[in-house]
């Protein structure tokens, strides 16, 4: 018999754990621009995700799920995608969002209970993130094929935790990914945890990215808190993709952070020797560690960045906090397109309703 | 004299399954954006044949063969219609449709709400449903009221070759979900002349198939043609009953159903589906709170039984009959 473990994946990294790069800058795709904006990207959305909390803890946003420690990621997926390129992400995507200029106060509406969150006012095309694990896997599939058959030079993009490599819809979707040669690339953003189950309970495989080879797509892992590893794996497998080479599955290494969700504590579940071990690994230290021994960026110019986010933030809350409420009778409203007359009256009782408490 | 010609081409005698299979060729021909998508629909043509010959004649992109995985079917006909596409997909039989639900629930039904309209899914899954042809375990249920709990979606149950081939066509053109349900047990049973030429019947509501001023008998899908034999028993026995066919259980057309019963003050509500939270709960529910003052009889439900649909042996058993419809309604008929 042959070991199922024995599948060859192959690992990458570039900018080690100290901030030192593995190979010359000149050898990659990746410049000092590029890692600037990378760096924003991360800050930005590590600034809007403190703030998040904060708001959720003061009674101003509800239930809401941290990103902690998982920036990198998504800042590198949101500048190697095209912008007609799609998205289908799940909750803690926001770099990759807020990177494909997915604004701030949408993020926080969604998570402060307004739908109209998840009418993104650029990308248009992109899904709105998925609650139910792995459900986009296969919306992803459909919007990839849309695109196939339109002959289309676009890719779309899945982003998945490790839990949902646990599900029937991940191997659905890659199966059919693999089968029609499709332009979509799959990420797992293996965060350790899904919720309190850890990644070695989560499976029996040696790595996640192995899984691919019951579709028969190719796969590989990197060191998801290195950017560098990240835009470079990632642009590969996008212009791969894009040039009708088939989809493949990218398993991205990092750690959540935080909690679950602030409604959860994983001081119940996770060692805090571990936690501490990871926050050695941050990206965003690493990022910056690594400008300051090259001197591309000085303090007082990362300094420059940290408060500009601040900035960006703080006029972001403002226009969340003052975005007047919806009318309760917009809860019909985009039922269907055309409201069937039988659901009129229980409308109008809405309307009513919110009226006498308004 | 040419047009009339054409016009007279386009008349076809079909059965129900044929109807589907016209109506979806139509649309492939007149809409590109139309594709089809499934297991063995593409060179099989589908184990009822509702696809038979569109893969030849639409290509295997648009008429495509997908691997066995209907969380699969579902999930991707989200994706292709989130694109402007507007997939119509089959899911062999209803018995293997409750994985498709996560989807159809959590997604498709809800996408527009979600996105305030920025994303739509204007997409149909198929399905044939129902007993009463002696198929193998999970082949006959009848679980349509499942979908017709879920807000955002549509659930079309034709009952005639026509009313298949217009509501079909109706529900493809429709921009947001549709579940169309479609009962084998009469994929053959009779032919039917219609005019191939895409005209679309109007979802939402009912269609009277028999005028009457006595009773109303309320019913959809297969059971119609138990439901208007006991129409015709009960007329030799003098008794004008009114038949409706609900055909879009969701949204409901309470207005057609409550004008009826005002007139006739007794309704009997046919349904093959098990009885309790079935859909003849839902429209006796809303007779009670709409329609009181006009009844003159309890509102009675003939229906399947609140158990699991037996194999084939005991399947006549489990299915209502005329003699059921008919015992009812002359039960109805003795409250003064």
């Amino acid at each position: 018999m042959i070991n199922s473990n024995s599948a060859n994946i192959p690992y990458y990294q570039y900018l080690d754990h100290q901030g030192h790069l593995r190979l010359p800058l000149e050898d990659l795709s990746t410049n000092t621009d590029n890692l600037i904006d990378f760096y924003r990207v991360m800050l930005l959305t590590r600034t809007f995700d403190l703030k998040a909390i904060n708001l959720q803890r003061t009674g101003k946003l509800g239930t809401y799920a941290s990103s902690l420690g998982q920036e990198a990621i998504g800042a590198a997926l949101g500048a190697a995608m095209s912008e007609d390129d799609v998205l289908a992400p799940t909750y803690r995507d926001y770099a990759a969002q807020l990177s494909r200029g997915i604004k701030v106060s949408e993020l926080l509406l969604y998570w402060g209970g307004d739908e109209r969150g998840m009418d993104y006012q650029y990308v248009r095309q992109d899904l709105p993130i998925c609650v139910p694990i792995a459900s986009q896997t296969c919306h992803a599939v459909g919007v990839a094929y849309a695109m196939k058959i339109r002959k289309q030079k676009r890719v779309a993009v899945c982003i998945i935790g490790d839990g949902a490599t646990s599900k029937g819809d991940f191997y659905e979707a890659m199966n059919a990914a693999g089968v029609w040669q499709l332009p979509l690339v799959f990420i797992i953003a293996n965060n350790q945890w899904a919720i309190s189950l850890p990644r070695e309970k989560q499976t029996n495989t040696r790595t996640l990215a192995q899984k691919a080879a019951s579709a028969g797509i190719p796969s590989e892992q990197f060191d998801g808190n290195d950017v560098i590893a990240c835009y470079e794996r990632i642009s590969i497998a996008l212009k791969q993709a894009r040039k009708g080479e088939g989809a493949c599955l990218l398993e991205a290494l990092t750690y959540r952070l935080s909690d679950h969700t602030t409604a959860d504590d994983a001081g119940r579940y996770r060692p805090p020797e571990a936690l501490k071990e990871q926050w050695q690994y941050d990206p965003i230290v690493r990022l910056k560690t690594y400008f300051l021994e090259h001197g591309l960026l000085n303090e007082q110019e990362l300094n420059a960045i940290d408060v500009s986010c601040g900035d960006i933030v703080s006029q972001q809350v403002d226009e969340y906090l003052n975005t007047a409420a919806q009318t309760p009778e917009s809860m019909f409203d985009y039922l269907y397109e055309n409201l069937p007359e039988s659901l009129q009256t229980q409308r109008e009782e809405v309307k009513q309703k919110g009226l006498e408490n308004g | 004299m040419t047009l009339l010609k054409t016009t007279e081409m386009n008349m076809v005698e079909v059965n129900l399954v044929e109807a589907v299979n016209r109506a979806l060729s139509w649309e492939l021909e007149h809409d590109h954006e139309v594709l089809l998508l499934g297991e063995d629909i593409g060179v099989n043509g589908g184990v009822f044949r509702a696809t038979d010959g569109l893969q030849s004649r639409y290509g295997s992109e648009r008429v495509i063969d997908t691997p066995l995985a209907e969380t699969l079917i579902a999930g991707m006909s989200i994706g292709l219609a989130v694109q402007g596409l507007k997939p119509v997909a089959e899911i062999q039989f209803m018995g293997f449709i409750y994985s498709a639900l996560e989807n159809i629930l959590n997604h498709a039904s809800r996408m527009r709400n979600r996105t305030r309209g920025r994303l739509t899914c204007p997409m149909v899954l198929r399905a044939p449903y129902g007993g009463g042809i002696h198929a193998p375990e999970h082949h006959s249920e009848s679980t349509e009221a499942i979908f017709a709990h879920i807000p955002g979606l549509r659930v079309v149950i034709p009952s005639s070759p026509g009313r298949a081939y217009g509501l079909l066509l109706a529900a493809i053109r429709d921009p947001d979900p549709v579940v169309f349900l479609e009962p084998k047990r009469i994929y053959r049973l009779q032919k039917e002349r219609l005019n191939d030429k895409g005209e679309a019947l109007p979802l939402d509501v009912c269609f009277t198939l028999r005028d009457g001023e006595d009773i109303t008998l309320v019913s959809w899908g297969a059971m119609l043609v138990e439901t208007l034999q006991a129409a015709e028993e009960l007329a030799h026995l003098g008794v004008a009953a009114e038949v409706i066919d609900v055909a879009s259980i969701k949204p409901l057309d309470m207005k057609t159903i409550l004008t009826s019963v005002e007139k006739t003050g007794r309704c009997i509500i046919i349904h093959e589906a098990a009885r309790t939270g079935g859909v003849g709960a839902e429209i006796s529910a809303q007779l009670a709170e709409y329609a009181l003052t006009s009844l003159l009889a309890p509102v009675q439900r003939v229906t399947g039984y609140d158990t699991v649909m037996p194999l084939y042996r005991l399947e006549n058993y489990y299915m209502p009959t005329v003699k059921q419809i008919v015992t009812a309604a002359t039960k109805a008929l003795e409250y003064a």
